[in-house]
């Protein structure tokens, strides 16, 4: 309120974030006579309310999940209900949570069935056995309906996004428009949208979001009472400028774009990229400086929207969200390749991303064919994202250009402005025969250098690489292999042969060093590795929350030790291994870093 | 090599067999003929005996300690195929204790040039498979040789050293043979670039030719440095690693009194470790990259190709300084940012971390780079810091290499520690060190140039070239709250008078304003800024007065 007063503002447009649904917020601006450029504080309070707004949807006669209201009596009248709900249906625990009590019946068998189990497990558990049924649905894909709506009550629907992809209930890749609605569906939850706002007398954007099952039906969720993260794929493919049209309406205007007017031109993906590790958990916060970060926005389809730039920091005290890629394209099939390169030339420098984990994803056979669902993450990953497993041949282009880049760094190496040439002695360096670790694999190959090429030959297959290409400078590549681009990203290298390379969106370390270094490798003796086992580190860094254990104390492995806090995610640090505990090195409340040894186990 | 040796052998061979064996030779020629074929057979003998070292048994014990052989270290350090060896016939001249008969050829040293990227270098690598490396006469001759060559000729000289001391059985002439390369060491000093790399032992009187070197490195785990060795004693069989120094009866481990960890985060004889033998050997390689032969600029050539565009903005460095003046920083980030690919040599980097030196390129260019890190102990001048940094200037300074200077430092520590032991003489040698270079001194304060400190680090005051400072940038004769407890003690409101202070001196108007800053620049401009001045002061001369030397405060 002080900016908005020291600036003499008319109105505010509060973006995404917190501000965008507090009430109280537009209330103090109405008091004020400031504009809030959104809807009514009624419509955002109405909307605010899980059980208000399932009513108000029901009643403005929006699909909701059907389900029981009341306690089930018994196992026939569990089949009974289960029936009129339809198959498959979700029997829970009235008392319950996290799983316990709960049962998918797909027949009146598994009704009969599951209702007497999970009364029992309800009652041992909770000692409560009332039951519920509700509509189960298998595989919901996360659809939702941008709407807008002016003061004077016309609402318009500009179709769909699909954000299936998530988690942790965080939207990782959205689309627009969704591969699976066709017209009909799409009309029919558009204009279902379009009555619940006029029900609501709702002006702004705003967004109504659905479950939608493999049958196409679809079962109100929530409406978002503001711009969504994710808008620009909907201005992408309809041409409506929705902050421009959020603007006018708050000024009072009426919407002059009429519903048929509202096409999907072409196709649109926004990939979130985030300051995160991609390879714990789907994503945990990681932090620091970006000492060099280039956009992509040089290609063409690609708009980038974010709110850093180089030398920005990321810290623990905020969104870990670097920037939102949109990429547009005629069809999915080019916004999906226009993703993937944006991704590939996305220079970010200074803190881990997700980007490993985004292109892994544009990449994937089920992403590709659309067949994709709230449950896409653990579905296709159910170990975890482990990182790209590159094909035979994209792994020897890796090491083709990773050698080309050791082979122009040994050329340099012999170049001096002010040595006059007759000063470097020794034969004309033209050939290499390199040694290359890239992770478990150990791989002999050979170089030759020749007119404005490098010939590797890796495994008998040869790669000409342009020489032209090889940048050490640049922090993005576009080399030049066999006459196909690829793009790369030189990470850093050093005089000891380690490299890191990113290469369809993953950072590969390379270990290349000449032949004859490697065929002395095994004579060195093999380092020290300290026992990790006894050690708890912190996996993200963040704020220490809590430590639940004291010098001496004997634990067991699994036992939560202490618990430390990253953008508003709690994580507990559990013991590795039976032990004492032999040293504590954090208090509440202390600032550490990733890698940092919190508690040592003796 | 050993190959191209071989090859030479043989074809001498066959060209005097065609030579004498068709004739039908008197007897005279026969016996000249056998005695030829007698003669090249010995040197073929004794080339591939020396080849050999002190045998394939010695050489597996060797590879066994996870250490490579003195010839090894030579192919792995130099270009393929260039080294030239020097004295592989020398032998031993010892002839007590049954020395007589046991004779090496070419002793326990390897000594030659080869080339290290294409530019010539002097290397001698001790061989610890004969006689332990041990320092005999002639061992210390072969050295000297390739040393005075060296400085003839403009080449740096590499020790790769690997010895358990001197030649007992030589006594004094193995100590005469020490105090000789010490002579060389002095004498070449500032005329080429000295390193020494400890790849295994090096004790006793041996340990003051590297401690005269401009560089020694070390290698972890499997190398020693120490002059007195604690031996294996009665009192320290409790572990097989502790000894006992015989004087002082410490126990202690040969690692923990002299290993690579101790002299580079605790002595500071050594200026950084590498993980084995063929980590330390690249390392080395790319090390002598940025060094020059002699005294001589070097530039890399290809820097409007591969190096990065000079002449552009760096925008990460504008958010380096922290926006409150006591938050910590990583000076690291400023100099990776102006650097070409930050690309960074740091010497002694967990010694004195309050300072950081190193050597970088900036559009090609070597220089060497002086930076306070406010990370640690908030880049207050010590002792170790004060020492770290001069030698460093005057190696640079030697070998015409421009001095880079980033300064954030709120003075000189302070403590009777540090009085006691000197902190005036010690911190006088950094101020001699900058005061006597006559290389481009550019100066850039990023934030606090505070008291004496500020003086010392390449101020305008020492004849610095180019001295910029950031927005951020603050000298004063010490911080606020200091200044106005002296200024105004026991008076009231001193919160009102810290704060006229700071709206005084907590700005680099002060010092701009008395033309002891140049100019006050955008952080993300230094890099190309420092780029085009380098440029400019290439054909700077200045000369300091005719002497026969200085004399710094030792």
């Amino acid at each position: 309120m002080d900016a908005i007063r020291q600036t003499g503002a008319e109105a505010v447009h509060p973006g995404y974030g917190f501000l965008s649904e507090n009430a109280a917020f537009v209330e103090m601006l109405e008091d004020e006579t400031v504009a809030f450029i959104g809807p009514s504080a009624r419509a955002i309070t109405g909307m605010g309310d899980k059980l208000e707004s399932k009513r108000l949807a029901t009643a403005a006669g929006v699909n909701t999940i059907p389900g029981f209201d009341g306690i089930v009596k018994d196992a026939d009248h569990c089949v009974e209900i289960s029936r009129s709900i339809g198959y498959p249906v979700m029997i829970k625990a009235s008392a319950g949570g996290g799983g316990k009590g709960m049962r998918i019946a797909r027949n009146d068998n598994d009704a009969r069935e599951g209702f007497k189990l999970s009364s029992q497990e309800a009652l041992s558990s909770f000692g409560d056995s009332r039951m519920l049924v509700e509509k189960f649905i298998d595989n919901p894909r996360h659809i939702e309906i941008q709407v807008l709506g002016d003061k004077q009550g016309n609402v318009i629907y500009l179709n769909e996004r699909e954000c299936s992809i998530q988690r942790r209930n965080q939207k990782v890749i959205e689309e627009a428009p969704s591969m699976f609605l066709d017209e009909k569906t799409r009309q029919t939850m558009g204009e279902q949208a379009v009555s619940l706002c006029k029900k609501l007398g709702y002006h702004s954007a705003g967004t109504v979001e659905f479950l939608v099952d493999e049958n196409r039906n679809f079962y109100f969720l929530e409406m978002n009472t503001r711009l969504q993260v994710e808008h620009p794929i909907t201005e992408c493919i309809t041409g409506v400028d929705l902050v421009q049209q959020m603007i006018r309406i708050a000024k009072g205007h009426e919407l002059r774009i009429k519903q048929e007017d509202v096409k999907i031109n072409g196709w649109a993906i926004e990939s979130r990229v985030y300051a995160e590790d991609p390879y714990k958990n789907f994503g945990l916060p990681s932090i620091g400086r970006l000492y060099k970060y280039i956009e992509p926005t040089h290609l063409p389809g690609v708009r980038c929207d974010s709110g850093i730039e180089e030398g920005s920091e990321i810290s623990v005290y905020y969104d870990p969200m670097i920037c939102k890629l949109v990429c547009y394209g005629k069809d999915r099939r080019e916004a999906i390749e226009r993703s993937i390169r944006a991704l590939d030339s996305y220079v970010i420098r200074g803190v881990t991303n997700n980007i490993p984990l985004l292109r892994d994803i544009l990449t994937e056979e089920r992403f590709n064919k659309g067949e994709i669902s709230t449950n896409y993450l653990p579905r296709v990953y159910p170990e975890g994202f482990k990182g790209l497993k590159l094909s035979e041949d994209d792994k020897h282009k890796l090491l083709a250009m990773a050698s080309a880049i050791f082979a122009a760094n040994a050329l340099r190496s012999r170049n001096f402005l002010n040595a006059p040439k007759h000063q470097i002695h020794g034969s004309r360096l033209d050939r290499w025969k390199l040694y290359v670790e890239l992770g478990e694999e150990k791989t002999k190959l050979s170089i030759l250098q020749t007119n404005g090429q490098f010939m590797v030959t890796v495994n008998d297959k040869v790669y000409n690489i342009e020489k032209e290409d090889i940048n050490l400078a640049k922090p993005l590549l576009e080399v030049r292999v066999n006459d196909e681009v690829n793009v790369i990203q030189l990470f850093s290298r050093n005089a000891s042969g380690e490299y890191q390379i990113i290469y369809h969106g993953t950072n590969y370390k390379l270990y290349i060093l000449s032949q004859r270094s490697a065929d002395y490798l095994h004579l060195m003796p093999e380092k020290l590795k300290v026992d990790v086992s006894k050690q708890i580190k912190s996996p993200m860094p963040g704020l220490v929350k809590t430590v639940n254990c004291e010098v001496g104390d004997v634990v067991a492995e699994g036992q939560e030790l202490c618990v430390i806090e990253a953008m508003k995610m709690q994580n507990s640090m559990v013991a590795t291994t039976t032990g004492t505990i032999k040293s504590i090195n954090i208090n509440p409340g202390d600032t550490i870093s990733d890698e940092d040894v919190l508690i040592e186990l003796a | 090599m050993s190959a191209c040796i071989c090859n030479n052998v043989r074809s001498i061979c066959a060209r005097s067999s065609k030579r004498y064996g068709w004739r039908n030779a008197t007897r005279y020629y026969t016996s000249t003929a056998a005695h030829t074929l007698k003669v090249a057979e010995r040197i073929k003998q004794t080339r591939s005996q020396a080849l050999l070292g002190g045998g394939q048994k010695r050489i597996d014990t060797q590879h066994k300690k996870g250490k490579l052989t003195a010839r090894e270290r030579i192919t792995l350090f130099c270009d393929v195929e260039s080294f030239v060896e020097y004295d592989m016939f020398m032998e031993h001249t010892c002839t007590d204790f049954g020395m007589e008969k046991q004779k090496f050829p070419g002793d326990s040293v390897i000594t030659g040039h080869g080339l290290v990227n294409g530019r010539p270098v002097y290397v001698f690598s001790q061989d610890f498979t004969v006689f332990g490396g041990s320092l005999s006469s002639v061992h210390a001759k072969k050295i000297c040789k390739i040393m005075d060559q060296a400085i003839l000729v403009g080449a740096p000289i590499v020790g790769l050293n690997d010895s358990g001391g001197a030649r007992i059985q030589e006594g004094v002439a193995s100590l005469a043979g020490y105090a000789d390369i010490f002579q060389r060491n002095v004498l070449a000093s500032g005329v080429v670039p000295q390193i020494s790399l400890i790849m295994g032992p090096c004790a006793g009187g041996a340990v003051y030719s590297p401690a005269i070197t401009d560089f020694t490195f070390m290698v972890e785990d499997t190398s020693y440095l120490f002059y007195y060795r604690p031996r294996r004693s009665k009192a320290a069989e409790v572990s097989a690693t502790i000894r006992t120094i015989s004087v002082t009866n410490e126990d202690v481990s040969q690692q923990e009194l002299g290993g690579a960890k101790t002299h580079t985060s605790i002595s500071g004889v050594a200026h950084n470790s590498f993980n084995n033998d063929v980590d330390a050997l690249l390392q080395l390689r790319n090390f002598m990259g940025f060094l020059p032969s002699q005294i001589s600029f070097l530039l890399l050539s290809e820097n409007a190709a591969i190096r990065g565009k000079h002449n552009l903005d760096v925008p990460a460095l504008d958010t380096v300084i922290p926006p409150s003046t006591t938050t910590p920083y990583d000076m690291l980030d400023v100099v990776l940012s102006i650097v070409d690919e930050r690309d960074f040599f740091e010497i002694m980097p967990k010694y004195g971390k309050n300072m950081i030196i190193g050597f970088g390129r900036m559009n090609g260019r070597t220089v060497g780079i002086v930076g306070n890190q406010p990370k640690v102990a908030a880049g207050c001048l010590d002792i170790n810091a004060s020492v770290k940094a001069a030698r460093f200037v005057r190696f640079c300074d030697a070998f015409n290499i421009p001095i880079i200077t980033l300064v954030d430092v709120p003075g000189f520590l302070p403590g009777v520690t540090q009085e006691h032991s000197g902190i005036i003489r010690h911190g006088a040698k950094l101020l001699y060190a900058y005061a006597e270079a006559t290389v481009p001194k550019l100066t850039v304060i990023t934030r606090k140039g505070y008291g004496g400190a500020y003086d010392v680090m390449s101020s305008k005051h020492l004849r610095g070239d180019i001295n910029y400072a950031w927005p951020s940038a603050e000298v004063a004769v010490m911080g606020a709250k200091g200044a106005v407890t002296i200024l105004y003690r026991g008076k009231p409101d001193m919160d009102e008078r810290e704060a006229e202070y700071i709206d005084k001196f907590g700005s680099p108007f002060p010092a701009a304003q008395r033309g002891f800053i140049d100019d006050i620049i955008e952080p993300r401009t230094t890099r190309w800024r420092l780029c085009r001045d380098l440029d400019l002061l290439e054909t700077k001369k200045l000369n300091n007065p005719p002497r026969k030397h200085g004399n710094i405060p030792l």
